[in-house]
């Protein structure tokens, strides 16, 4: 018995290991869209022999086929427990309501949606892993991932596989270098830039400091791209400070730089689980400078016991202001908060977005749920740089053929509380 | 003067691995096993504080007095089940089980109150100490962890050189098998060290999550391996060596930082302790055992 428990133990102990630090328990978090009752049995018997098929990377193709012909199979990746659990958890529940719509309308070129999302807790290892189990499922497209680090690790496997993949979320240059990828928010050096121009035209600051993430491709993807730029706007960068991911929890000496160089701007590019301790931190030492974030600043005010009165005055750079007036975003945030109890954030809206291109580039290319994953994957790649999508995040949206969006950018402070368009 | 408010920084973020590092170094001096579920012990510490202020809403030293109670029958409960029936078994068997405790400890957390990131509210409402006009400020978490830490300390170190208890720990730890034919109870001796190294650790994990304020279920192990480096580096097996490691490993954490480089300052931290164990292998002060034939 103790022999048995120990040799458990032990083989607990390598798998951990072996998945290396931040991983979770056994998360499970899948949601089934099955649409049509004839469809729905193909989705139960191709999630049973996902478990036992997972290493069967050629043999999904023929499962795709086998289980195809009924309805186009969307699937979903991104991290829904974990330190990025918001962003996962608010893509997954907008794209349901996406699709929702779209199957009530009669679906796309007469055929209903399946959807099914999968966690990935943010970690690019059970992201391939969630990746292969949906091909199992019989996924024709991707809609994902979420975050970035695990979408570059995907992305790969997409483009072996030539399934066309497209991001809500996910903004780094790596993810879209293959072709068959696109995006539905900004890229990084899009949004770094952005970000020193919105500062510099606004006046809001001459001296900025910025503080990032140095183990994360996001981040520093971002601050590369900000601190070229801030130059060129005749901003000055007096403190370039950095962090990783494992000495994420003590922010004193960056902020101590930035205060005793004068910067009047700290420019934040990283997730909000780590901006609210950098918050928290600034205000424990009566550093009171603005604070700027770009989209991984968003979610902030959900933080459980976070203090929001901290966020006060933060600004952040986003396509998306969940009390923007137009009548898509109501419409959108009402029925968002009649599902889920709480007001979207900008992931949910990349991600309906996101489903409504897949759905515009679907009936451009004219495809049919019976085509095989890497045909289907280059019509709609080549339909994506002729469409034109009104969307939540931006009117008029296009695409390059590189699978960078071009759309406005927006930037919202956070008052009284809530995220408000500025 | 931004010298003086790393400095300080650096005090602080030591006196918590000082605290943390006792736990190890007590219970390595005792029962000759490294306990690698120490740091875990922390993060469950500062969940049940949590809970107690933000769901229950009892004040703040009731929920540390919980947590340290919690914790230290957490710590005897897992001495008892995981690691007594190996009493007899290879170190590595021992070193092994205690892994798999602190990964049974994170997914049960993860498990219990789930993944998302909790923003602990400080339990600390000392006011801030303003110095030179305002240039300097010490904020009162980190008066509160120092004065801690020195308490701990003293308190700690009177406990073994002055009870009978002490006293029967420093016999176990010198010798276990004559201690046990002197009449001292072992295994209690042992699971008293475990109590009292789990106690501590609640109280480190508030002071911790206090000053820097953000709680998951991985929160204790990065905490936890520096406490145990800055063992090490201190010696392990001795509490003031424990002290010392654990403000120096700080200070010069903060100090890499601020002067060298922020992404290096964890690389820093672990070149100067190989540094030190090359020239002392048993750390600063560490006592070397000679072998007794």
């Amino acid at each position: 018995m103790k022999k048995a428990l120990s040799v458990v133990l032990t083989a607990a102990m390598a798998v951990s290991l072996a998945a290396c630090g931040n991983d979770g328990g056994n998360a499970a978090g899948t949601t089934d869209a099955a649409a049509g009752g004839a469809a729905a049995e193909s989705t139960e018997s191709g999630a049973a022999d996902a478990g036992n098929a997972a290493e069967a990377d050629n043999g999904a193709d023929a499962g795709s086929g086998a289980a195809a012909g009924e309805a186009f199979k969307i699937g979903g990746i991104g991290p829904i427990t974990g330190d990025a659990a918001l962003y996962g958890t608010a893509v997954m529940n907008a794209a349901q309501i996406a699709v929702d719509e779209i199957n009530a309308a009669g679906g796309i070129n007469g055929y209903p949606i399946e959807f099914k999302f999968e966690d990935d807790q943010h970690d690019a290892e059970k992201s391939v892993n969630a990746y292969n189990s949906l091909k199992d499922w019989g996924m024709q497209v991707l809609m994902g991932t979420v975050t970035t680090t695990p979408c570059v690790a995907v992305a790969d496997m997409t483009a072996a596989d030539g399934m066309f993949q497209l991001t809500p979320s996910a903004s780094s240059t790596d993810v879209i270098a293959n072709d068959n990828v696109f995006q539905i928010c900004f890229t990084d050096p899009n949004q770094g830039a952005k970000s020193a121009q919105y500062i510099a035209e606004n006046g809001l600051a001459e001296k900025v400091a910025v503080i990032y993430n140095s183990s994360d491709v996001y981040s520093s993807g971002i601050e590369e791209t900000f601190i070229a730029e801030a130059e060129a706007q005749g901003l000055t960068v007096v403190a370039d400070e950095a962090f990783t991911n494992d000495s994420k929890t003590d922010f004193s000496t960056q902020l101590q730089a930035a205060q005793s160089a004068g910067a009047d701007l700290v420019f934040l590019p990283f997730y909000y689980t780590e901006a609210s301790t950098v918050l928290k931190q600034a205000d424990g030492m009566g550093y009171d400078p603005i604070f700027f974030g770009v989209d991984g600043m968003d979610g902030i005010l959900g933080v459980e016991n976070f203090d929001t009165s901290l966020a006060e005055g933060v600004m952040l750079l986003t396509p998306f202001a969940a009390d923007a007036d137009d009548e898509a975003t109501q419409a959108f945030v009402a029925k968002y908060e009649a599902a889920y109890g709480s007001t979207p954030i900008q992931f949910a809206a990349d991600a309906y977005d996101a489903i409504y291109a897949i759905k515009l580039a679907m009936e451009t290319a004219g495809v049919t749920p019976d085509m095989s994953v890497s045909d289907m994957g280059s019509a709609l790649s080549e339909a994506m740089p002729n469409i034109t999508l009104d969307g939540l995040t931006g009117e008029g949206m296009s695409w390059e053929a590189t699978g960078e969006v071009s759309k406005a950018p927006m930037a919202v402070v956070i008052k009284d509380g809530a995220y408000t368009a500025m | 003067m931004n010298f003086l408010t790393y400095l300080i920084n650096g005090i602080s973020l030591g006196s918590v691995y000082a605290i943390i590092a006792l736990g190890y170094t007590m219970v390595y001096g005792i029962a000759k096993m490294l306990n690698f579920a120490h740091g875990d012990v922390i993060m469950i510490g500062c969940y049940v504080v949590f809970l107690a202020m933000s769901r229950s809403g009892l004040p703040a030293l009731p929920s540390v007095a919980l947590a340290v109670v919690a914790c230290t029958l957490l710590g005897i409960t897992v001495e008892k089940i995981a690691y007594k029936p190996l009493r007899r078994a290879t170190p590595l068997a021992v070193l092994i089980t205690a892994i798999g405790v602190s990964y049974f400890l994170q997914n049960m957390a993860l498990l219990l109150f789930g993944a998302d990131t909790k923003s602990f509210s400080p339990v600390v409402n000392v006011p801030a100490l303003k110095l030179a006009d305002g240039a300097l400020t010490i904020s009162g978490t980190t008066i509160v962890t120092v004065a801690a830490c020195i308490v701990i300390m003293i308190g700690l170190s009177l406990f073994v050189k002055r009870t009978k208890a002490g006293q029967a720990m420093l016999a176990v730890s010198e010798d276990k098998d004559a201690a046990q034919l002197m009449g001292v109870n072992v295994n209690a001796t042992i699971s008293l060290t475990f109590a009292i190294g789990s106690g501590l650790a609640a109280i480190a994990g508030v002071l911790f999550c206090s000053a820097y304020p953000t709680l998951t279920p991985y929160t204790g192990s990065m905490p936890g391996i520096k406490a145990f480096t800055a063992a090490v580096f201190g010696g392990i097996g001795s509490i003031p060596g424990a002290l010392i490691g654990g403000i120096l490993l700080g200070v010069i954490e903060i100090f890499g930082r601020a002067y060298i480089s922020s992404q290096l300052s964890d690389a820093i931290v672990f070149a100067v302790l190989i540094v030190v164990l090359l020239v002392k292998p048993t750390g600063l002060l560490g006592r070397q055992v000679h072998e007794k034939v």
